[in-house]
This record gives C-alpha cells, sequence and structure tokens, in this order.
C-alpha cells in the first residue's frame, strides 16, 4: 500500500499542476494579506478562495487524475492485489497530496499572519474540503469510463456544491419564511459540506452579527462542543461515505 | 462700600466657627451621629477608619464629611446609608456597604433631597441597591467614586448613578459596574457626564430620558446588557465616547430613540452588533466617528430624518448600514467605508463613483434573519453584485456619493 501511495505522490508531483497550485495559493494568499490593510479582511478574500478555488481543483484535478491513471490501475489489478488497497492508495495519495499543497499554499501564509483560531479552522476546513472533494471525485469516476462524462459529472457536482445548493436553500427559505427555520437550516447545511465549513468559519468571523437571535440558535449549536462534534463528524463523514461507496463500486467493477 | 465692614466681618465670623470635629474610636465622638449634632453649618467633620452602623444618617446641615483612610458605613441591608437634604454638604472618602433594597423607596447608598451644592466625591460604594441618588437637584457634583453593585436581576438592583430631575449636574470620573442601569438621567438638563467607565451593568449602560442640553465626553460604555439609550431628548451632544462590546439581540452600542438636534463627534463603537440604532432620531450631525468590527455599524429606520454622517470611518463591520424601508431623508458624505471598491481618477481622494452601503443581503437578513445562514456564500456575494449595478431591493437614495478612498481621519 505505501508503495503505491509513494508512486502516486511523485507522480503527482511530476505532473506539476499541484506545484504550481501551490505556487498560485500562495502567491494568493499572501498578497490578500498584504494588499489589505486589515488582516482579517484578508481572511474574507482567503475564505472565497477556501471555498470555491479548492473544492474545483480538487474535483476537476482528481477526476482527470484518475481517468488518466485507468491503465496503471488496470496494470496494478492484475498484480496480486487486493482491489481495496490499490483504490484506497490511490485515493490517500491523492488526497494526501491536495492536502499538503493547501497547508503549505494557505496554510503558511495563514499562520504567519493570522495564527489565531479563525485563522486555524479555515486551515482545518480547507484540508477537510480538499479531502471530500478528492472523494466525490472518486465516486464520480467510478460511476462511469467515459472521460468526458465523468469530468462534466465532477464540474456540475461542483456548481452543485457551491453555487446551485445555496439558491435552493434561499428558495426553501423564502416559501418557508412564516416558520421557524432556524434547525431545519442547521439540518440542511449538513447536507453541504462547503456551507457547514463557511458557517463554522463565519461563526467567527462575524461573531458580532450573528448575535442575534437567529445567530444565537447557530453560535449555541455550533459553536457547542456538541456542534462542533457534529459538525467535525459530517465533513467526515462526507470523506467515508464516498470513498467507502466508490471502493464497493471499484470492487465488483468490470475494467 | 458702607456695607463693606458688615461683609468682612461676617466673613471672619463665619471662617473663625468652621470648627473640625473629629470622629473615631480613641475621638471625643464615638459616632458619626453625635458628631453631626455638634456640627454647626460650615463645619467640617472627619471620621477616623473604622466600621460604623449608624443606620440612616440625615445630613442637613451644609457641613463636609470627611473620611480620612475609607471608613465603612454599613446600611446592614436595611437602611438608606445617607441622606443628604442641605445645600452644600459634602461627603468625601467613604465606603459604603450593604444598602437596604426595596423599590417601593429607592434606597440607596446616597440619596441627595432637593439640594443645592452638593458634592459627592471619592467614595466607594458596594453593594448599595441605587448608588448615588440625586432627587431634585441642583449644580451637584458626582466625582470619582467606585460603585460595584452584586445584581443578579434587574428587578433585586437598582441604577448607579441615578438623577431625577436635575440641573446642571456633574458626574465625573466615576466607575460603575453590576447595577441595572449603569447611569440614569431624567428630567435633567444643563448637565456633564466625563470621564466615567460604565461597564457590566444589567440593562443600559447610561440611559437617557427626557433631559435636555447634556452633554456626555470621554466615556466608556463597555459590555453592558443592551448598551447606550437615550431617549425622548433634545440637544445631546456626545463626544470621544467609547461604546464596546454591547452583544445580543437587542444590544446596540446606543440607541437613539426620538432624538432631536444631536451632535455626535470621536466616538468609538467596537464589536456591538450593532453599533447605533436609531429611530425617529431627527437632525443628529455625526462627524469622525469610528465603527469598528460591529455586525452592523448603523441602523437607521426610515422613521429617521435629516440625519448628517460626515468624515466617519467605517471599518471591518459585517453590514455597514441596515434599514427597514425605502424612504431616506438622511445624508452620507465623505465617509470612509472599508468595501468600497470604486476608483478615483482625478486623484482628489474622493471617489468617482457613489458608495451605496445598504447591502441587499442585510435588506434580506432583516426580513429572514435565518438568511444569515447563507451569508458570505458564493450566491449571495453574487446577488450583492447585481444589487450595486442596479438597486432594485435597496434604497435608491441612501449612499454616499463622495466616499474617501483613505480612512477620513
Amino acid at each position: 500500500m505505501n508503495k503505491i501511495i509513494k508512486y502516486v505522490i511523485t507522480d503527482i508531483l511530476r505532473n506539476k499542476i499541484v506545484l504550481i497550485y501551490t505556487v498560485f495559493l500562495l502567491a494568493a494568499s499572501f498578497s490578500v494579506f498584504s494588499l489589505e490593510d486589515n488582516s482579517s479582511k484578508g481572511l474574507l478574500s482567503l475564505l472565497n478562495i477556501i471555498l470555491i478555488v479548492v473544492p474545483l481543483v480538487s474535483i476537476i484535478f482528481s477526476t482527470i487524475y484518475m481517468y488518466n491513471s485507468a491503465e496503471f490501475i488496470e496494470l496494478l489489478v492484475s498484480q496480486p492485489l487486493k482491489r481495496n488497497t490499490i483504490w484506497l492508495s490511490l485515493f490517500t495519495g491523492l488526497a494526501s497530496s491536495l492536502s499538503i499543497a493547501f497547508l503549505i499554499g494557505a496554510g503558511v501564509p495563514v499562520l504567519i499572519y493570522q495564527a489565531n483560531l479563525v485563522g486555524f479552522t479555515m486551515i482545518l476546513t480547507g484540508v477537510l474540503l480538499s479531502i471530500i472533494f478528492a472523494a466525490i471525485a472518486f465516486l464520480a469516476t467510478v460511476q462511469t469510463r467515459d472521460k468526458a462524462k465523468g469530468i462534466g459529472a465532477a464540474i456540475m457536482l461542483w456548481l452543485y456544491f457551491s453555487l446551485l445548493f445555496d439558491g435552493l436553500v434561499l428558495f426553501i427559505l423564502f416559501q418557508f419564511a412564516d416558520y421557524p427555520m432556524e434547525n431545519a437550516m442547521i439540518g440542511l447545511s449538513a447536507l453541504n459540506p462547503i456551507d457547514l465549513s463557511r458557517i463554522l468559519i463565519l461563526l467567527q468571523l462575524d461573531v458580532s452579527a450573528m448575535m442575534g437571535y437567529t445567530g444565537a440558535v447557530f453560535k449555541d449549536f455550533f459553536g457547542a462542543s456538541n456542534g462542533l462534534i457534529f459538525s467535525f463528524f459530517v465533513l467526515l463523514s462526507w470523506i467515508v461515505i464516498p470513498v467507502w461507496y466508490s471502493t464497493l463500486k471499484f470492487n465488483s467493477k468490470d475494467l | 462700600m458702607r456695607y463693606f465692614p458688615f461683609i468682612f466681618f461676617t466673613l471672619l465670623y463665619c471662617s473663625a466657627s468652621a470648627a473640625n470635629i473629629y470622629v473615631g474610636a480613641k475621638r471625643s465622638h464615638k459616632t458619626i451621629i453625635s458628631a453631626m449634632d455638634a456640627a454647626l453649618p460650615g463645619d467640617t467633620i472627619f471620621v477616623d477608619a473604622g466600621h460604623y452602623r449608624e443606620k440612616n444618617l440625615i445630613i442637613d446641615k451644609s457641613i463636609v464629611l470627611k473620611g480620612i483612610g475609607s471608613p465603612v458605613l454599613d446600611g446592614e441591608k436595611k437602611y438608606e446609608i445617607i441622606s443628604i437634604t442641605a445645600d452644600g454638604a459634602v461627603v468625601d472618602g467613604f465606603k459604603l456597604i450593604h444598602s437596604g433594597i426595596s423599590s417601593l423607596e429607592d434606597l440607596s447608598g446616597i440619596k441627595v433631597y432637593d439640594s443645592r451644592n452638593v458634592v459627592i466625591r471619592n467614595n466607594i460604594l458596594e453593594d448599595t441597591f441605587f448608588g448615588i441618588y440625586i432627587q431634585n437637584g441642583v449644580n451637584c457634583s458626582i466625582e470619582n467614586n467606585q460603585l460595584i453593585a452584586i445584581g443578579l436581576e434587574e428587578q433585586q438592583s437598582g441604577n448607579g448613578i441615578h438623577c431625577w430631575k436635575g440641573d446642571s449636574l456633574r458626574v465625573i470620573g466615576n466607575q460603575i459596574s453590576g447595577h441595572r442601569d449603569g447611569i440614569y438621567f431624567e428630567f435633567v438638563k444643563n448637565s456633564v457626564i466625563w470621564r466615567n467607565v460604565s461597564k457590566n451593568n444589567l440593562r443600559y449602560g447610561l440611559h437617557f430620558m427626557f433631559s435636555n442640553d447634556d452633554m456626555y465626553v470621554n466615556n466608556v460604555f463597555r459590555n453592558n446588557g443592551s448598551g447606550v439609550s437615550v431617549m425622548y431628548s433634545n440637544r445631546i451632544k456626545m463626544f470621544s465616547n467609547y461604546f464596546e462590546e454591547n452583544w445580543g439581540d437587542a444590544a446596540h452600542g446606543i440607541l437613539l430613540k426620538e432624538i432631536s438636534d444631536g451632535f455626535m463627534e470621536g466616538n468609538y463603537f467596537k464589536r456591538n452588533t450593532s453599533g447605533i440604532y436609531m429611530e425617529g432620531a431627527n437632525r443628529i450631525y455625526m462627524k469622525r466617528n469610528v465603527f469598528e468590527n460591529n455586525g452592523w455599524a448603523l441602523k437607521i429606520q426610515a422613521s429617521c430624518m435629516d440625519v448628517v454622517l460626515e468624515l466617519n470611518n467605517f471599518i471591518g463591520n459585517t453590514f455597514d448600514v441596515g434599514t427597514n424601508g425605502s424612504l431616506v431623508l438622511n445624508r452620507f458624505n465623505n465617509n470612509y467605508w472599508d468595501k468600497y471598491d470604486g476608483y478615483d481618477l482625478d486623484k482628489d481622494k474622493i471617489g468617482d463613483i457613489p458608495y451605496r452601503p445598504v447591502s441587499m443581503y442585510s435588506m434580506i437578513v432583516e426580513k429572514y434573519p435565518p438568511a444569515m445562514i447563507l451569508f458570505r456564500s458564493f450566491i449571495t456575494s453574487l446577488l450583492d453584485k447585481t444589487e450595486k449595478l442596479i438597486p432594485s431591493l435597496t434604497p435608491e437614495n441612501l449612499k454616499d456619493p463622495a466616499p474617501m478612498m483613505k480612512r477620513a481621519f
């Protein structure tokens, strides 16, 4: 297993896209922090990068990488190796290289400029989002052999999670405006890892505005240790469930 | 000039008669009451350190009561500790503890009844129901007192410095915490509140009602239940005050309700749920204030008229301005908004396109509070940007036509 992970990581490093991604994150983070006169505003710009760019790069890169290594996977399958091991090591290699890229690219500047609770939450959610979207990419690639279809699905999934879902939530909110929606909102947010990450960061960034009644409901939930554990488990299950399901699929897949 | 000898001798007589009386365990007077019985107007009573249980001390002559080494006056949770009914009385340097609690009589640490020129200074008040209470006082001054109450709920707790009906009062350099309202003014005019610190009070740090022509300067109001509230008053001036950390659904840095002709300059609003909440405010001029890291810097209801904001700095607020209608009769000019993303082609340090401080999302949140959970998501910033180009939901006239490119000061 370790051998495959090592191979995947060196392969990804050699292909330089992840390196460019790291450099891009570094440049973007340093520039947002040094351009703005107060670094909390820099954090806000960085929040957008984390919530939009990180999932996009993770999901697209992983999908394309998986399709490109189809032959390599076939070669591995012909060896005396369990399919589980192959799939999981591929995932581990991809997810860890993306996380490391994020940690270096965004984590270092955040630690330099904003080494506080908000900063740490941001780094943690960024890493989790990198892994989650790699997992979702695995789910997309295992469904179909058609490269165009798979990449299309990945792009649609990203669009759904980062844009359409919020539109739907907003729509539901307006339709049910007469009802107390606070708890339903918390439930809905669990259905989207990007939303959940955003709320976790928001609770620390916009503390004052969140002190109103609704904010207090969210803060009571997400701010308390139970809520934090809940959101962490939801984010983890966003990794585990797609990976587990794609592994099942891969095990019985006709390559 | 023929009255001169008369005046001269009167003065001489007065100064000669002002005696010093001492109270203490080793002095001729063991209790303050006996010393006060013996005192004549103009005398000074010096009280040595110690623990005095004198029930209710009534000062009905214009004497100076001075504590040496903060003697303790204990109200035993039953009495009003000092009642002043004489003009020109002075209470200086005592420690007053455990006044009685009664909502019928408003028992206080020190209460002034219908008197002029009373001075209350350098006292420490602990666990008093009302702290210092001026009832119909003129030209009184309350200086450098420390008031600490351990109020648990509003009903069980009185106000720190309570002024009901008065003129020309001076409240200077006091520190108040744990009371219901830190400083309370009702029907008080021509008075000044200067350099006080009012924090951790249950309701308001400062509560103004029907008090005209007052001024408050250099005060700190921090972490009070609902911030500061100024209502139904005219011609109030506020300079260089700090309003900080007032958090909660109904908490504001300052609430301005039915206020006319106010003037605010150099105040700091930091980390409040809303910095200023204005309702029915008319002709308020706000200049060179700083709004930093508030949830809403300013909530200005459509019932406000002729409010002018100039040269203020808005920095790091979640929402700059919130409002509840489309009618705008107020004016924003030359403020610095950190969210402004316009340009300055002619380099006169003033942005060339107007800034609209009301974001669409703040209108949505005002209407549907749960929408806050979508704040800062991609779709909401998209909506905000569209709204900026073609205003439909936000009031079209609420704008700063000439925003500053750099901080206003």
